[in-house]
């Protein structure tokens, strides 16, 4: 029994161990010179537009709910004005930012995982390694900084669409102007709401990228490893997210309230 | 009886080997796990040699040539590529040698999201830093028509029988005009047709390209026809060396039974 824990933690450690030589790995190569643009372009695509329709989407929805859902409440301690201000603090400060990323984590992280998966079973990086080639910038880099960008970018869209939604749903019950549901909106949040919500994106961005890759780069040889790296990319990536909110809320009570 | 013996001479002619060493292996040990893979396997291969590795499966053969390529790195022993020791190379001239090495994986490994063209392109841009499409053009063409496969050039590797699929993987091997290469079992999976027209490819490519190869198969028809010398590899060991006819007169039971 013993033995066995310490294998378990012989593991997490040798685990840890791969994460940070993978983590260092990637910075070295972002300053390494020889950026692939393109590759980087192509990926931005791949993963920013080719993700608009679903995060819009969700977006939408979580808006319309949100609305509806806190509506009944507010009404009943006579706040419905406070319906705006409530919608856009929650998405903005959490709901977009969260909502999003795990799609993301989802979608993106998954994907980058079994197509990294499959090109180490198939020996395509082994090959790009040997040939010369870099794979780890080809590769890794790339797809990162692409998601560490994208991830903001579709946030701010999620929380545009959102609150789009939200006001679509207070307009199902009352008649509310539409620069009256914006004014209102916009004069809820300030700087403190906004600027660490944005930040947070960025991290949840690289968290995305950085596990669906080190899980995809990383797999054992062998079909099922695919499988295995693209559903552990989604688990680690969607805990990652929620860790990092924790942090990120922590850090922000310390400096901005 | 002849006639069909005609049939299966080589078209193309053997290269000439010098004395000159491009790969010395001595004494090489490599375990993984508690697992011995290779016990004091020590081969060498002269420029211009075509040498052929036989052995069983899981018996270490690509393990060896893996170690030659800076892949894995031996527990005990020396790797010596060009005169120098791989496992004490750093990123840098680990990175120069592997442009002096090709390497062909069992699969091809082709690069499935880019197109034939791409492929080809990719280790020229990456690797020799070639720019000016006329140059990647010229050059990307001259290996296709090398390995017969000009008309594949904007086709994507999912289009790509096996055997297409390996002379794709030969062509973006030799683009960068490597002095050695290491074939990883190329006729597997192929039909007997098509395993010999890529083993008669690789003799071609050795004449035209003035190479050196390692070449791990089990198909002893490409045996036959690719290696100048060949050596056997069990239980990560060195069992005996010599030419295809002396090997298949072998005194041990072991080496014949790769003839029968």
């Amino acid at each position: 029994m013993a033995e066995h824990e310490l294998s378990g933690w012989k593991k997490w450690v040798e685990e840890t161990g791969n994460q940070v030589n993978f983590f260092t790995g990637f910075f070295r190569n972002v300053f390494a010179g020889g950026f692939e643009w393109s590759e980087f372009v192509r990926q931005c695509y791949e993963i920013g537009y080719k993700s608009i329709t679903l995060v819009g989407i969700t977006s939408f929805i979580m808006g319309v709910v949100l609305t509806l859902q806190s509506r009944p409440t507010l009404v009943k301690f006579g706040a419905s004005s406070m319906l705006p201000f409530m919608v856009c603090v929650s998405i903005v400060r959490e709901i977009g930012p969260v909502i999003t990323a795990i799609i993301c984590a989802g979608k993106i992280s998954s994907g980058i995982g079994a197509e990294l998966g499959s090109m180490k079973v198939t020996e395509q990086i082994d090959a790009m390694d040997v040939s010369g080639a870099n794979p780890m910038q080809y590769l890794v880099v790339t797809r990162i900084l692409a998601t560490t960008l994208m991830i903001p970018i579709l946030t701010l869209m999620g929380d545009v669409i959102g609150l789009f939604g939200g006001y679509l749903a207070v307009n199902l019950a009352d008649h509310t102007s539409w620069s009256l549901y914006f004014n209102k909106c916009l004069s809820s949040i300030t700087f403190a709401d906004l600027l660490p919500a944005f930040v947070k994106t960025i991290f949840f961005g690289f968290a995305v990228g950085f596990i669906g890759c080190y899980k995809g780069y990383n797999s054992n040889n062998g079909t099922e490893s695919v499988g295995l790296a693209a559903n552990s990319a989604v688990v680690s990536a969607s805990l990652w997210i929620f860790f990092l909110d924790v942090v990120a809320v922590q850090i922000t009570q310390i400096f901005f309230y | 009886m002849d006639k069909v013996k005609e049939d299966i001479v080589p078209k193309a002619k053997r290269g000439k080997a010098t004395n000159e060493l491009v790969v010395e292996m001595k004494d090489v040990r490599k375990t993984f796990g508690t697992k011995d893979i290779l016990k004091k396997v020590s081969l060498t291969v002269k420029r211009g040699e075509n040498l052929v590795i036989l052995g069983r499966s899981g018996q270490g053969k690509s393990v060896t040539i893996k170690c030659i390529v800076g892949m894995l790195t031996q527990d005990e022993g020396t790797v010596k590529v060009f005169g120098d020791e791989v496992s004490e190379m750093d990123e840098k001239e680990l990175k120069e040698l592997r442009v002096k090495i090709g390497f062909l994986f069992q699969s091809g490994a082709l690069y499935d999201s880019m197109s034939v063209r791409e492929n080809l392109e990719f280790p020229l841009t990456r690797v020799l830093k070639i720019d000016e499409q006329s140059e990647l053009d010229q050059r990307v063409e001259e290996v296709l028509d090398a390995v017969g496969l000009k008309d594949a050039i904007d086709k994507m590797p999912s289009d790509l029988s096996g055997g297409m699929r390996k002379r794709v993987g030969l062509a973006r091997t030799l683009i960068v005009k490597p002095e050695i290469i290491l074939y990883d079992e190329p006729t597997t999976g192929l039909d007997p047709i098509t395993s010999r027209e890529i083993s008669e490819l690789i003799l071609q490519m050795q004449e035209k390209y003035k190479t050196s190869s390692i070449i791990i198969t089990h198909d002893m028809e490409c045996a036959r026809i690719t290696a100048d010398r060949l050596i056997v590899l069990n239980d990560g060991e060195f069992v005996e060396e010599g030419t295809y006819e002396e090997l298949e007169n072998s005194k041990t039971e072991f080496v014949r039974s790769f003839f029968k």
